[in-house]
């Protein structure tokens, strides 16, 4: 993703890459790209199968047998860590979808049309930007049962809100800019006006936005499991793994500090492309 | 003796012609009539110049052709006709079709009125698919050609170019490519060469012209500069606080301007590039369209103001079609009556 990004743009202005503008969008692209590769061959690149139990070696420390220990009984924590990405990424991945897409649709249908749309819209966003996040899951998840698809959504509603504002001051923007009244006078109806002039003038801000809420997703899909309203054991997930951890802090503390640091590592990965992201956007920053 | 308008015709009704509109808007501090009894005509081949100082209402005419006034806008009075059919009441979702269609326009500022994400071809080409459901690829391919008719160099590399990479000639030449897709009857351009530095003015009226001389296009040119209007229009109305005060002939008004506003713009341009610094010299300012003054509307400024300014003046001849709305006309013993004038303006083939 940020390879990608890097020569292409980097080229406009300047020949030889500027270290200190795109270090973010490096070790953010690292980090991220670590998780994707674990989340995609998680059986490949796990030494042992996550779900196979071993009384033998339960509650044991790091080794050469298993780097980062066993759990309660007896399954190798790195394999369960690595799979536990999958989980991570994919919640993550729908719901930032569902509320990038949603929150999108809602802000510049809102902004374009204005009036009471705007008015009644807006104010259903607000209503649910009112409710903390974790309970808002919480209440969502209560009615909707629990299953890491429920979570997904649920999730994802959170984001539409946020993302619904970010999109209605974007085409606020844009709605000022000349090419939309000069669509207009070439006979554009609204539906094109709305995906063909303002839909890719306001997505840029967008994405950078969706880089930063994956962070969140993970941190809420964690939340969520260290709960148990997430995935479900035997499934492994960075959070209720986080929830075993806390019954044996004592004897077996890496039971903890493992999902805790792939979290740590997976959130500031998603911070830092994300900011890395909006660094490389962002016009007043290009010189 | 003085000839009739030359693009006139008996046996086909007029591009456009707007018949006595007058467009309010409601504010707080009451009604303003931002365009007032604006009679005005455009025949097919003609080029017809609308000439004002902002806040003359020659913007907001054009804009109400094409049905785009700002919302609080309405039209109070009056009528449009495109070809001789009645367009100002039509609902909105026939006005957009006509839009782009049969009338198009170039606005002032090219650069932001060209989408910045997408490419020159899918722009020029972007009539075609609306209008007649074009395909893109040749939607695109016809784009090519377009940008070729409109000289723009290279056309099929450039079509692939985003609107930036382009230079302000190259900007307004993809717009009027735009606008000339789908070959409207009718071309509306606002001030299109007012972005321009001067060399490049020259090349964007050639263009104008060349459109006009091919394919008999009427077009409506709007602007604040004597000079674009010698060099391109056939005829001219001088709009002033929303109402035209004098109209006729270009070679006619500019050898023998009868309103004295007209004269004083006239004398107010030494040279074409001067114009608009050398407006300010007229003393006073344009009258707020809520607030204009019971009788000519030009009186507080005028030098020549007598006692029947007090009456707001008709359109008065000053030779065959050539007339002004200014009551020192009448005292000059070789015009002819001001009925004839009006008359003059209103052609037989008109229809409701």
């Amino acid at each position: 993703m940020s390879a990608a990004l890097t020569p292409a743009t980097a080229s406009v202005r300047h020949h030889g890459v500027n270290w200190r503008r795109w270090r973010l969008l490096a070790i953010g692209g690292t980090l991220v790209g670590i998780v994707i590769v674990c989340a995609l061959f998680a059986e490949v690149i796990a030494p042992y199968s996550p779900y196979d139990l071993d009384v033998a070696v339960m509650l044991q420390g790091p080794s050469a047998m298993h780097w980062l220990g066993t759990d309660e009984i007896g399954r190798d924590v790195l394999s369960r860590a690595i799979l536990a990405a999958r989980i991570s990424v994919q919640v993550a991945l729908v719901a930032v979808g569902v509320g990038l897409v949603g929150g999108t649709i809602i802000g510049i249908v809102a902004a374009y049309f204005g009036g009471w749309i705007d008015l009644a819209l807006m104010r259903l966003m607000e209503l649910l930007f009112s409710f903390p996040a974790i309970l808002l899951a919480v209440i969502l998840l209560a009615s909707l049962g629990t299953s890491i698809l429920n979570a997904m959504l649920a999730i994802g509603i959170i984001f539409i809100p946020g993302f619904s504002r970010l999109a209605r001051v974007a085409t606020n923007d844009v709605l000022r800019q000349h090419y939309v009244d000069a669509a207009r006078t070439v006979g554009m109806g609204d539906g094109r006006i709305l995906l063909r002039e303002i839909l890719p003038n306001v997505v840029t801000p967008l994405l950078v936005e969706a880089a930063v809420a994956f962070a969140y997703a993970v941190l809420l899909e964690s939340a969520l499991s260290f709960l148990g309203l997430g995935a479900q054991p035997p499934e492994p997930s960075w959070g209720n793994m986080l929830n075993t951890g806390r019954g044996f802090m004592a004897q077996a503390p890496w039971l903890g500090i493992v999902p805790g640091m792939a979290m740590f590592l997976c959130v500031l990965g998603f911070n830092l492309l994300g900011d890395g992201l909006r660094d490389a956007f962002d016009p007043h920053l290009r010189e | 003796m003085a000839e009739a308008r030359p693009h006139r015709r008996a046996d086909r009704p007029a591009t456009l012609a707007i018949d006595r509109l007058r467009i309010e808007i409601a504010m707080q501090r009451g009604v303003a009539r931002v365009v007032d009894d604006v009679t005005l005509e455009v025949w097919p081949g003609e080029v017809v110049g609308v000439i004002g100082e902002s806040g003359s209402g020659k913007t907001m005419t054009a804009l109400s052709v094409l049905g785009l006034m700002p919302r609080p806008a309405r039209i109070a009075a009056g009528d449009i006709h495109l070809q001789g059919q009645v367009i100002t009441r039509l609902p909105d979702a026939e006005r957009r079709k006509l839009r782009g269609d049969r009338v198009a326009f170039i606005p002032q500022d090219a650069l932001r009125a060209l989408n910045p994400v997408l490419r020159v071809d899918r722009q020029v080409g972007e009539p075609l698919n609306i209008h007649r459901g074009t395909p893109w690829e040749k939607a695109k391919q016809r784009a090519v050609e377009l940008l070729g008719a409109v000289h723009l160099p290279h056309p099929a590399e450039r079509a692939r170019e985003y609107p930036h990479q382009f230079s302000g000639g190259m900007q307004q030449r993809a717009m009027i490519a735009m606008g000339l897709a789908l070959e409207p009857e009718l071309l509306i351009a606002d001030e299109p060469t007012t972005a321009l530095d001067v060399t490049v003015q020259a090349q964007v009226l050639k263009l104008l012209r060349e459109i006009r001389d091919t394919h008999g296009t009427a077009i409506l040119f709007i602007t604040h500069d004597l000079g674009v209007i010698a060099e391109l229009c056939d005829w001219v109305y001088v709009m002033y606080a929303g109402a035209v005060l004098e109209q006729g002939p270009v070679e006619r008004l500019f050898g023998q301007p009868a309103h004295p506003y007209t004269q004083m713009l006239l004398r107010a341009t030494p040279t074409v590039r001067t114009v608009q610094a050398e407006l300010l010299s007229i003393p006073g300012q344009i009258p707020q369209p809520f607030d204009l003054p019971a009788g000519c509307r030009f009186a507080d400024r005028c030098p020549q103001r007598f006692d029947r300014c007090a009456r707001e003046p008709p359109h008065i001849q000053v030779e065959s079609e050539h007339t002004a709305r200014c009551w020192l006309l009448e005292g000059e013993p070789v015009r002819l009556p001001h009925e004839s004038g009006i008359d003059a303006m209103r052609p037989s083939t008109r229809s409701g």
